[in-house]
Formats: C-alpha cells, structure tokens, sequence
C-alpha cells in the first residue's frame, strides 16, 4: 500500500516542483547575473550588485510601503465590511438566494473587467457616476485616479474582496451555537455584550483564516494595477515592479532581484501571519 | 463446517500493542463473543480475522490454511460493521447483491439469492428503498442481510448493536441470534456489554489489554471467573469486592460477592448504612456504606421498601464468596458453587 | 430567537440596500450595457429612459475576437482544471486512505507553493516559455495554472474524501470489490458531489487568473482577460461596449458561483470553515 501511495502522490509533487521550485532556483540564478535582454553581450555574475542597486533604488521603498498600504486597506476595508455585511444577512429569511448573489458577485468577476468598470463607469471624474452623485451633494467631482491612485486601486480590489470575507464570516456566524448566545440573554447580557464577549472570539478562527488567504493572493496585486494607472504615479507594487523591469525594460537580472526580493517578503510576511494565526489553522 | 483458530498472534499499531499473543479456538458453528472494555483489543482482533488489518506476529487459520496471504474477499467470511457501512448511493437491493455482482454472478442467481434473503429477513417491501429512508432497525438487517447473501464460512459483527435504541437493542439481540442458531454459521460478536454476552453467547471470551483473560460458557465465567478483573466485568449491577476485616475472615487478602448473593435479614452477618436505593420495580438494588467506609451494593426485593439513611444488616451465602489473592486471581476450589451444582453431588 | 421585529425587518431593509450597493457597479454595468455609445457617455446619467438597444451585445457576439477570445478562456480553464484533477485525484486518495507519516508535510508544503508570488517564478517561466514555443499557447497557459491551482484542488478533495467513512470501503473490500470497483463503484459516486465542485472551484480560478494569461498571452491565446484588458487605452467612446463584454464575461462564472456557493468557500478556506 506504501509505494503505491508515493506512486499516486508523485505527479502532483512534480508538477509542483516543475512549476514553481525549480524556476524559483533559476530565478535566484538571474538576480545575480547581469542580464539585459536588449543589450546583446551581458550575463556575468555580478553577485548582489543587482539587489544593491534596487534596494538603493528611491522608488523602492515607497513600492514595498504601497505593497503593504494596499493589503493593509484591503484587508481591513473587506473584513469590516464583510463582517458588517454578514451580520445583517444573518437576520434575513426572505430572499436569501438573490442576496447572496447580489453579495458574492463582486468575486466572481475578472480583476481587468472589475477595474475598467470601476475606473470608467464609475470613477471617471466627467461622466461617471460617483460624479454625478457628488454633485446631487454640491461637490466637487473626485478625481480619484489622478488625486489618489494607490486608494483607489485599493478601493477596487477591496469590493472584489468584500464577498469572500463576508461569505466566510457568515458561514461562521450560522455556525454559532445558538443556546450559548441564548445561556447568555439569560444571564442578562445585552446584545451589544454578547458581541463583543462571544460572537468576536468565535470569528477571531475565520477571520484569521480570511487574513491569511486574502495576503496570499494580494501580495501578487497585479491587473489592477496593470489595467488603470500602469504603475504610474507612486502606484506600482514589488508585484508590478517585477513586471516592468522585466517586461518594460527588458532588465532580467534586476527582475529577478526584485523578484526575488518579493519572495522574501512574502515569507517574512507568512511567517508573521502564521505565527499570530498559528494554531486556528491547523486542520 | 468451519474452523478458526489464532495461534499467538499480535498486533502493534505504533508502540502501542493492541493484541498480545492471543490463542484462541473458534469452535464451528457456535456463537463465539468478545468482550471487554473500550481499548481492549476486541475490534482489533475482529479485524484481523477479517483481513482488514495484517498480523505482526503468529498464526491465523482459517480450514487449516494460513490467512496471511489472502485478501479479506477470500477468506469466505462477511462482517456486520458497527455503522452498518451501507452503500448510501445503492437501493438495498444493490447493496445486497453488490458482493455477487462484484464476483460477477448471473443476474437470475443474483436476484433469487438477494430475495430470500430479503424474505428472510422481512425487507421484501424495502428492497427500492435508499439506506438514508431506513430506519436504524432496519439499516441493521440489511446490513446483516448483505453479509449473509455471501453464505459465508462465518459472520463477523462488529458492535452492531450500539448504535440502536435500549428496545430495538433488545429485540435484535434475539433476533440476531435465533438466525445463527437456525442458519448454524459460525458467529464471532464483539461487544461492550456484558449483558449482551450473556444472553447470547455460545462461548465468551474476556479481553483486556490485548490479552485474553478467560475463555468458556457464560455461566461457566459467571460462577467461575479466573480473576478479578473478569470477576467485575461480568455481571451487573457489579461484584462488590471487599477487603480488610471482611476479607480475613475467609483467609484471603480481598473477597467478592455478587449483589444477588447477599440476603437482607436482621441479624445478618455484616452493617451498613443505606446511602440510596435504586427500585426497578421488579427488584430494587440498595447501595450502602460498609462499617470500614467502603461502599457495597446489595439486591432485594422490589417490595422490601428500605430508606435511605436506615441501617440495614446481610448475608453473604458462603457457596458464593470468592477468594482473590494479592494479584488478583481467583483462589481455586473456592465453594462458589450454586446449590443447584451442590443438589447433583451425591 | 426573539430580537424584535422591528429590528429583523430593518436589518432585512438593510442588508438588501447594502447587497445592491454591493453589486450596484455590476447592475450599472448591466444598465449601461443596452445604452448606445453617446448616451453611455452621457451625463447626468440616465436610468431608464433611453433607447434601449442591443447592439453592443450583436457586436461583440458578431465580431470573431470576443468569440476567439471566449474560446480560449473555456480551453485554458477547462483544460487545466482537468489537468488538475487528473493529477490531485491519485494524490488526494493516497492521502486520505493510505497516509503515512510524511502525508501531512506534504499536504503543508504543497499548500506552501501557493504562498510563492508567481512574480518569483515570472522571469525564468517567460524565458523558457520564449525559448520553446510556448508562449503565447492555450496548453502553456493551463499548465501552468493547473500547477497553480492543484494545491487547492488537492486540499479539497482531500477533505472530501475524508468524509467518507472508511467502514465503507472496508465493506466493499469485503465484498470482494478490487481497487478499482472500491474506487469506481462506491467511493467515485459518493465523492461526485464534492469533486464536482472542487472542478468548479479551479475553473472558476483559473478563468478569473489575470497575471499568468496577461503575460504570456499575446494573439493566438489571449482569453477573455487581456481581451478586456486591452480596452485599458480604447479610442473613443467605449463604455456601453464594454459594459456588454463585461457582462458575457462574467455571467457564466456567476452562475456557476452562485450554484456552488457552500463548497467554494469550503474550498478557498481549505474545509477549515464549514
């Protein structure tokens, strides 16, 4: 029974290693040559001058920094609304089916689609929506992509995000045990009590979970970001950052450092989250 | 006929040893139970017979042929599992025919051996149903019934009975074991409850530990129990085992009587203060605070009508006190024979 | 559970008031997908009164690049969403019924491959893809993503299977049934449900996936994502077309979602939320 075990295990352990180790190791190879794809003649080991020159780069620290604005917005924009959302659908009968819909929508839509209707139908300072609504108010139309990209790049992914915090939160709500929530009323807590003592302790697990699933994904932030601003304007992400030196300038080596720079990041970011999160995870 | 014979066998899982050189007979054609406590290796032992765990050490033979190397399937033998495992996708009459379907037997031979069966066990109505239309009772007997389409060598059950209701538990019981007799297929049981032990019970093997404490009839482990542990495990309400003051005067280090041999009757030759009674209504059982502090349980009549808090003195009849060493075993010759053993002595 | 009706009828109003909110961008969408281009682009907007019109949706159904552009996406997400499974179904059955010691290492660190940004691993892929004539292909693509989504789809169906009581298939063992009939005649049946939505899971991921299908993706392979994403620098008016597109986009996979809401989430949170 053993070895047929490791048999059926080994295709799925091979493409993994195919798809993501192996490049990884090449990828580390690159970060310390120096290759430029337009500049014929390049590829010698240039050991850490690459990260050297990245890290001392200006526009990097304010890349890593957007990096961590952006899931910071993102993740506390989705999970407060997601919760907020949760907690009224809990209370609904009627419907139930085409609210949630409505609700989970915005997940299943494709980033490009999502960012251009956002941009376009909804931002665009002249005929978009948000501006006609500003002005039933008497303002001003908001330039949102030219005033604050970064926000509103956040903004997006965050609406993209709101259904899966929302749909874990509330299948966790359904979970809780009603004769605790009810012991509780017994004993004279009020809502406002029950919250906060029970109901917040019991999500303290799914929001865990949302936080860590939701980093995994945004650290690689990308058609967004690619699809309305290019980057521009103090937009761009380690994940974007990768992309134009590689695919804009041709720069392997550094792509590679940068690359290989957001690895790390992502890891020292795991570890932290895996360490706050431990032990809800473990299945 | 069918012989089943264990000659050492054991059984690790990790370091932690489930089954410990056991050696075992299981007579043809007898009603053969294990019982014991939870972790004392009974299943695992049940288990092994099936093929569905390999042995670390020792033998198993099954018609004189060494089990090692076949595969459940092959060994002629059907299991009854404590959750029934019916297939929850399959019509009953699926499940049952699936073991011959599988073996690819004609479709006609398939039919008329799945209804008799069904006939046999009053399923004929449910043969269209889903398992997750059943009742628990009725899950149970088609659980049996797709072990005996199989006309096995012998049946194993798995604690069939537990997952049913006190009643139906009842029932089934008699049920189960009428159709063993009639069929006259070998029959290994694996329980918890000693109760069901007993009253079904050709041959019953006590475990504990992975070790077979004691072999033989009901009865027979009943009055003669090799140990104390054995000694407490058969029998309900519990043997009282006592020691100190009582104990000396039979020359022995700890004694045991059973609730049911101690007669209430002023005068008696022990004290104790009542603590509760339980009454059932067709007897009562009194449990009570011997003189030293130990606590002791006594049966009566229904109809005794004795209060929590009064002071009542029993009997012990002598024939049914046993004697334990300092280990625990049972002290041979103990007088612990019945009147009815003692009224065919010459 | 008594907490006023007063308070149940206005957390109902509420929550159906924030789910339009919610989903208000797409229902604009979906409005200004009937408009004409001028009075997509009109302003102030109107709701309901214009001429409603379907020919944004006749021209990108009538058009061959929306179609080729759909074409792709179904091949790339269908076929590695059956890559995927043919490759975590061995594996996910292994693991639930004959683990061994190593299995849950192996199940973290798989799980572990998806913490990798796929920017890590964007370079040597693109050059290697350059160099064997696989970019810009359907197979090159859904390869890759079968890759990034078997940690998911092993995950799932791993926590599938482990639902299936093991008394089960021990009984169908006894019954005679080899591996196979074990797996086909009672374990695949009773996991249809599960491995159904454990492949609409992934198709829905890797139909979504906008990083991979962007970058290696030009012409012949490019799926609906970089179709829309090439309306980023449009000429002149676009919105209602858009919109249209927008929306034959997303409809199927909403649909999907919304069949299989309870096992996508148990999916995506890797069955530690039921």
């Amino acid at each position: 029974m053993r070895g047929r075990g490791r048999l059926l295990v080994s295709p799925a352990v091979a493409l993994l290693l195919v798809s993501s180790i192996l490049p990884l190791v090449a990828t580390i190879w690159f970060s310390l040559i120096d290759y430029r794809l337009l500049v014929p003649g390049t590829g010698r080991f240039v050991g850490l001058a690459n990260y050297v020159h990245l890290l001392t780069d200006p526009s990097f620290g304010p890349t890593l920094v957007n990096t961590l604005l952006l899931i910071g917005m993102v993740l506390v924009v989705s999970i407060v609304g997601g919760l907020g959302m949760a907690l009224l659908l809990e209370r609904v009968v009627l419907g139930r089916g085409v609210l949630r819909l409505l609700v989970i929508s915005p997940f299943f839509v494709m980033p490009p689609v999502s960012a251009l209707l956002w941009k376009n139908l909804l931002m665009q300072p002249v005929a978009g929506f948000f501006a006609w609504v500003s002005s039933l108010f008497g303002l001003r139309a908001f330039d949102w992509f030219a005033r604050a990209p970064l926000a509103s790049i956040g903004l997006i992914v965050s609406w993209q995000w709101l259904p899966f915090a929302c749909l874990i939160l509330l299948t966790s709500l359904q979970s809780f045990d009603r004769e605790q929530r009810e012991a509780a009323q017994l004993d004279g807590a009020s809502a406002f009590v029950i919250f906060r003592q029970l109901v917040i302790p019991h999500l303290a697990r799914p929001i865990a979970i949302v936080v860590m699933m939701e980093t995994i994904f945004l650290l690689s932030l990308f058609a967004e970001i690619f699809v309305t601003t290019g980057g521009g304007r103090g937009s761009s992400n380690l994940a974007f950052l990768v992309y134009s030196q590689a695919m804009v300038r041709y720069d392997v080596g550094a792509a590679s450092a940068a690359g290989i720079v957001a690895v790390v990041f992502a890891n020292v970011l795991a570890f932290f989250l895996v360490r706050a999160v431990g032990r809800s995870l473990d299945a | 006929m069918s012989s089943i014979i264990l000659e050492g066998v054991t059984k690790r899982f990790g370091t932690h040893l489930a089954s410990d050189h056991v050696d075992l007979v299981i007579p043809d054609g007898k009603f053969t139970v294990f019982v014991g406590p939870s972790g004392c290796g009974k299943t695992t032992l049940l288990r092994l017979i099936a093929g569905l765990e390999d042995i670390d050490d020792g033998l198993l033979l099954i018609d004189g042929i060494d089990m090692a190397r076949t595969q459940p399937a092959d060994r002629g033998l059907a299991m009854v599992f404590q959750s029934y495992a019916l297939y929850p996708h399959m019509s009953v009459r699926s499940n049952l025919g699936f073991a011959l379907m599988v073996a690819r037997r004609p479709k006609a031979e398939i039919a008329e051996r799945v209804d008799r069966v069904a006939a046999m066990l009053d399923l004929s109505r449910l043969l269209d149903r889903k398992p997750a239309a059943l009742s628990g009772g009725q899950r149970q007997r088609v659980a049996i019934g797709r072990a005996l389409v199989r006309q096995p060598k012998a049946f194993l059950f798995d604690e069939p009975l537990s997952n049913l209701d006190a009643a139906l538990r009842a029932q089934m019981r008699f049920e189960i074991r009428r159709l063993q007799q009639d069929l006259g297929i070998t029959a290994v049981y694996v329980t918890h409850d000693q109760a069901e032990a007993m009253t079904m019970a050709d041959q019953i093997v006590v475990f504990r530990d992975g070790r077979v404490e004691q072999v033989g009839a009901p009865l027979e482990i009943y009055r003669n129990p090799v140990n104390d542990f054995v000694a407490g495990f058969i029998g309900s309400p519990r043997m009282n085992f006592l020691s100190g003051r009582y104990a000396a005067a039979y020359g022995v280090p700890t004694i045991g009587i059973r609730p049911e041999h101690l007669d209430i009757a002023p005068l008696g030759k022990w004290q104790a203060l009542v603590l509760t009674v339980e009454n059932l209504g067709s007897e009562a059982f009194v449990h009570a605070e011997l003189e030293d502090g130990k606590a002791i349980t006594v049966r009566c009549a229904a109809a005794a009508s004795i209060r929590a808090g009064s002071r009542i003195s029993f009997t012990p009849s002598d024939t049914c006190v046993h004697r334990f060493d300092a280990d625990g075993r049972a002290i041979a010759g103990t007088d612990a024979n019945f009147m009815l053993e003692s009224a065919n002595a010459p | 559970m008594h907490r006023g009706r007063l308070s149940t009828i206005g957390a109902g109003a509420g929550a159906w008031l924030a789910a339009i909110a919610i989903a208000f961008p797409l229902l604009w969408a979906l409005l200004t997908s009937f408009k004409t281009e001028l009075e997509a682009a009109a302003y102030p907007p109107s709701f309901v009164n214009f001429s409603w019109t379907l020919d944004n949706y006749r021209a990108a159904l009538g058009g061959g690049e929306y179609f080729a552009a759909l074409w792709n996406s179904l091949l790339i997400a269908g076929g590695s969403s059956a890559l995927a499974l043919l490759v975590a179904v061995p594996a996910a059955w292994a693991m639930a019924f004959a683990p061994t010691r190593r299995t849950r290492g192996l199940l973290l660190w798989m799980l572990s491959t998806k913490m990798l940004p796929p920017v890590g691993v964007l370079i040597p892929i693109y050059l290697f893809y350059r160099d064997w004539n696989l970019l810009d292909t359907v197979s090159g693509v859904a390869i890759l993503l079968a890759a990034g989504n078997l940690p998911i789809a092993v995950w799932m169906l791993f926590s599938n299977f482990k639902e299936v009581p093991a008394e089960i298939l021990e009984a169908a063992r006894m019954d005679g049934a080899l591996l196979l009939q074990e797996l086909g005649l009672v374990l695949a049946p009773m996991a249809l449900p599960g491995l159904a939505s454990t492949f609409f899971l992934i198709f829905t991921l890797a139909w979504n996936e906008s990083f991979w299908t962007l970058n290696l993706t030009s012409t012949d392979a490019a799926p609906l994502t970089a179709f829309i994403a090439a309306f980023s620098s449009p000429q002149g008016l676009f919105w209602a077309q858009l919109s249209a597109v927008s929306m034959l986009s997303v409809a199927p996979v909403l649909a999907i979602g919304w069949l299989c809401q309870r096992q996508l989430v148990r999916g995506l949170t890797f069955g530690a939320v039921k």
